[in-house]
């Protein structure tokens, strides 16, 4: 059992820093394997060095986002796992 | 536009309230001024700072009901924790407590999206669950909904009086608890880990299509996880939420 595994909604905090839209609904498709899923139902993968999600299919890391801890608010984000992001409006 | 939310910001909340819960867990109950609302199963990032500046965080699940006037958190005390212990012995009425939110909209449920309801809890796991528990009962549309709910002892169930009470004379909410470690005498409920059995035996059919909520320690849910797909449960209708082994 990995100890960091959690759900992709435990990269909802860090992630509403950067996104506007809900992103633990947002629908993911995997660049690898092609699966298609929210964000909440990938893994996560929480540390002190950053925050990845990877497809629940493959294991593929979709997102990788590092923030820096000291100083300005600056973030480094690595999309190019997901082929693409559908985002959408709350009703 | 609407539904486009606003940049997710830090805010100091009051707290109001706490009170304990079990012996290792404890409800703080906060004001917070400008809370737009949320919706069952969400949780709040909250933050303590040191006087030298070091920062910890941590996500706790929202437990009350989007109804309830109060925000409440549960909190469960490790020994090793860096935040829990601060929370749970330090934390007093009337101080502040810096956190932003509601945050996660996929581990959440609303009255309007139906039923039937089933809920998987291992100890404090329960705390977006009992939000849900509380908000379909605020609501009173008459969802069936179902708790599965494995706790360490008696003394650990938490929230168990509030469970029982609302559970009473009320044929769409159903309890059934397991107890791990140690029963009181005279104990007829399970005493034993949540098993594809047991979940055979309590669970809706999949033929009913529930909305399945789990949140728990890990090993607890990537069980109860599998043991609901491999009994025909559809996996998009399971959703899942891991505390991890550590917490804090």
């Amino acid at each position: 059992m990995d100890e960091n595994r959690l759900d992709g909604n435990a990269a909802a905090g860090v992630l509403a820093e950067i996104f506007t839209f809900e992103i633990t609904t947002a629908l993911a498709t995997c660049a690898r394997c092609g699966a298609a899923g929210e964000v909440g139902s990938q893994m996560a993968y929480v540390s002190e060095i950053g925050t990845v999600v990877r497809c629940s299919a493959c294991d593929n890391a979709l997102i990788r986002v590092v923030r820096q801890e000291d100083g300005p608010q600056r973030y480094w984000l690595d999309l190019k796992g997901v082929e693409y992001l559908q985002l959408q409006e709350r009703l | 536009m609407a539904g486009i939310p606003r940049k997710l910001a830090w805010r100091v909340a009051e707290v109001a309230e706490t009170s304990p819960d079990t012996p290792r867990t404890k409800s703080l109950f906060l004001e917070i001024p400008g809370w737009e609302g949320h919706r069952a199963g969400q949780h709040v990032d909250v933050r303590l700072t040191a006087e030298d500046g070091y920062q910890a965080e941590r996500s706790y699940s929202i437990a009350s009901a989007p109804e309830d006037g109060r925000v409440e958190l549960l909190v469960e005390r490790l020994e090793d924790g860096e935040v829990s212990p601060y929370l749970t012995d330090e934390l007093r009425a009337g101080d502040g407590l810096e956190l932003r939110g509601p945050i996660g909209g996929w581990f959440a449920w609303e009255a309007r999206e139906g039923g039937p309801l089933l809920l998987v809890a291992g100890g404090s796991g329960i705390a977006p669950l009992m939000a849900m528990i509380r908000h379909s009962r605020a609501a009173g549309n008459g969802t069936p909904v179902r708790l599965l709910f494995s706790s360490r002892s008696y003394e650990d169930i938490i929230f168990r009086d509030e469970l029982e009470r609302l559970a009473t004379g009320d044929e769409t909410l159903e309890i059934i608890h397991t107890l791990t470690r140690s029963a009181p005498p005279g104990w007829e409920g399970y005493d034993r880990r949540i098993d594809e059995e047991m979940l055979g035996e309590v669970a809706f059919s999949p033929k009913e299509r529930p909305l399945v909520f789990v949140c728990g320690p890990t090993l607890l849910v990537e069980a109860v996880a599998t043991a609901l797909v491999g009994l025909g449960h559809d996996p998009s209708r399971v959703k899942t939420e891991r505390f991890g082994p550590t917490g804090g």
